[in-house]
């Protein structure tokens, strides 16, 4: 984790502020951290989100929060009986936590897609599946948002 | 900004039962309500709001926007396909605006 | 609670030390491959005289997530604005009914190779001519349409789709015709001359320093083989006097107008600088 934080602020000359938020609970910094926790309850419906099954790929660090591509894919059979109703995606640092939200269907072959979202700085992106049993899962990555030296 | 263009990646032909995978494109400032203009007036949001994709009229997928999505919107997502026919594909711009592609694909 | 003050301030000076030391420093060992048929080559022998042994292309400095936007034609998005560009291109406008394609026919034909040895010699307006003065100069004697406005979207899209044409076709400045020489001579003296508040020249970066982060961007050898790129800062294809004024503007200086002499000139040097490397129009950088 040490190892982590240290490679991260190396990235960025004169990361003063990095290093500051890079010791506050995560969940804690998040501008959002209400609005996010919200909207996942309302989506989810009453099921407690589990960890599994669903696998959020966002890079590591963003070279520009503009344009950061983010997939998911939730593993499912995708037949009429069983499938990936919908995925939720949240940044919890933007100024509302909504990003889109990604309906399946089992003509769908898989519950797999990929976009480019923004985000305003450094965040947690969440993936959270609903599948058409009820049962929700979520992934989380902390997306490293980097500030621009300069450039037209 | 010039009426939105969409561009869409589907294969020509794929096998029954193939799972292919569809890529879209639509050229879309996605102006999200944050940013303000030199006299510091909010510039109002006007973005692609929803994306829909059907083959032969039955919904394979559809995605709800939010500002957060990059400008001109990229998509991509699979289907099954069981037969020939055609995909077609709808944004809707919050203008009430909606722009369409559509695609056929053989399959054998 | 003392701890928390301590230590990210020692990380904080680490990281500027890190930095400073250049981790990270090089450029990525990648190859660009469009579509997974075209290869572009990204690094090549520098011209005789160049500060450098090998040029580098800036595709090369960037994420694994930008580099991989380049190398698909589909999720490129500066492609949408080569797509508008043919239309553009099609489209009659101007007091003789014409369109570009009136007189050039197929683009794909008559463009192959052509933007690729810009910026060139103009006898007649004695300077050198970019794309988008050429494009201006056809419009206005030709087509009897308005120049286009600095930077004007559809500027922008003509001139994207033009060069386009030129993918993959080696960068190519001809030093010897007219009086392209003293150009290129003066496009050098501004290169090396530090402007602004903050008292940078284009070396201090891109000769000086590439390699290394300033703040969180990669710096790149300033290669321009790729304009008009899209940048993902922009969300929108840039023009290189663009880049080239917001560079400017970056080291708190007044910002030359766009097709300025001075501009100009360093179009002429920074292309010849380039020189080895391939036109990549429309690049995906940062």
């Amino acid at each position: 984790m040490h190892l982590t934080r240290r490679r991260a602020l190396g990235l960025a000359a004169g990361a003063t502020s990095l290093a500051v938020f890079g010791f506050v609970p995560l969940r804690a910094r998040a501008a959002n951290a209400e609005a996010t926790d919200a909207a996942i309850k309302e989506f989810a419906g009453g099921a407690v989100p589990q960890a599994g099954r669903i696998v959020l790929d966002a890079p590591e660090i963003a070279e520009n929060g503009n344009t950061v591509p983010i997939s998911v894919a939730v593993e499912s059979p995708m037949t009429a009986g069983d499938y990936v109703q919908s995925v939720m995606f949240l940044a919890d640092g933007n100024p509302n936590p909504s990003v889109a939200t990604l309906h399946f269907s089992p003509m769908s072959g898989t519950a797999a897609a990929t976009t480019r979202i923004r985000l305003a700085k450094t965040q947690n992106v969440l993936a959270v599946a609903k599948m058409s049993n009820g049962a929700v899962f979520v992934d989380t990555k902390l997306v490293k948002v980097t500030i621009g030296g300069c450039g037209g | 900004m010039a009426t939105p263009k969409p561009r869409v990646k589907v294969p020509a032909k794929a096998a029954k039962g193939e799972v292919v995978t569809i890529k879209t494109l639509i050229s879309h400032e996605m102006e999200s309500g944050q940013r303000k203009d030199k006299d510091g007036k909010t510039i109002p949001r006007q973005i692609i709001n929803k994306f829909t994709c059907t083959f032969n009229g039955q919904p394979v997928f559809w995605c709800d926007m939010a500002p957060a999505i990059s400008a001109n919107p990229y998509l991509e997502f699979t289907a099954k396909v069981m037969e020939s026919g055609t995909f077609t594909f709808t944004w809707l711009d919050d203008n009430g605006s909606v722009y369409t592609a559509e695609n056929k694909i053989a399959v054998e | 609670m003392k701890l928390k003050i301590v230590v990210p301030l020692a990380l904080g000076i680490l990281a500027t030390g890190l930095a400073a030391a250049g981790l990270r420093a090089d450029p990525v060992d990648d190859r660009l491959v469009i579509d997974g048929e075209r290869e572009i080559p990204t690094r090549a022998k520098a011209p005789e005289g160049h500060p450098f042994d090998e040029v580098v292309s800036g595709w090369l400095y960037r994420t694994e997530e930008t580099r991989a936007l380049q190398a698909d034609s589909f999720q490129n998005p500066g492609m949408l604005y080569v797509e508008r560009g043919a239309e553009v291109w099609n489209t009659v406008e101007g007091a003789a009914g014409k369109s570009c394609a009136s007189c050039h026919g197929d683009a794909a034909q008559s463009m192959k190779g052509v933007g690729a040895k810009y910026p060139k010699w103009n006898e007649a307006a004695g300077k050198p001519f970019n794309l988008e003065l050429q494009v201006d100069a056809c419009r206005k004697g030709n087509m009897q349409a308005e120049p286009y406005k600095f930077d004007s979207a559809d500027q922008k899209a003509v001139v994207t789709y033009i060069k386009h044409q030129s993918l993959g076709a080696p960068v190519g400045v001809d030093l010897a015709k007219g009086k392209m020489q003293s150009w290129w001579d003066r496009g050098k003296d501004l290169y090396y001359t530090r402007t602004g508040q903050l008292n940078l020249s284009c070396a201090s970066c891109h000769e000086q320093n590439n390699g290394k982060y300033i703040r969180a961007d990669h710096l790149s050898q300033g290669n321009v083989n790729g304009f008009p790129a899209y940048r993902l800062k922009d969300a929108n294809i840039v023009s290189l006097h663009g880049r080239l004024r917001g560079c400017v503007r970056d080291t708190r200086a007044e910002m030359p107008k766009g097709f300025s002499d001075e501009l100009m000139a360093l179009e002429v040097y920074v292309t010849w600088r380039s020189t080895g490397l391939v036109v990549e129009t429309p690049a995906v950088r940062h």
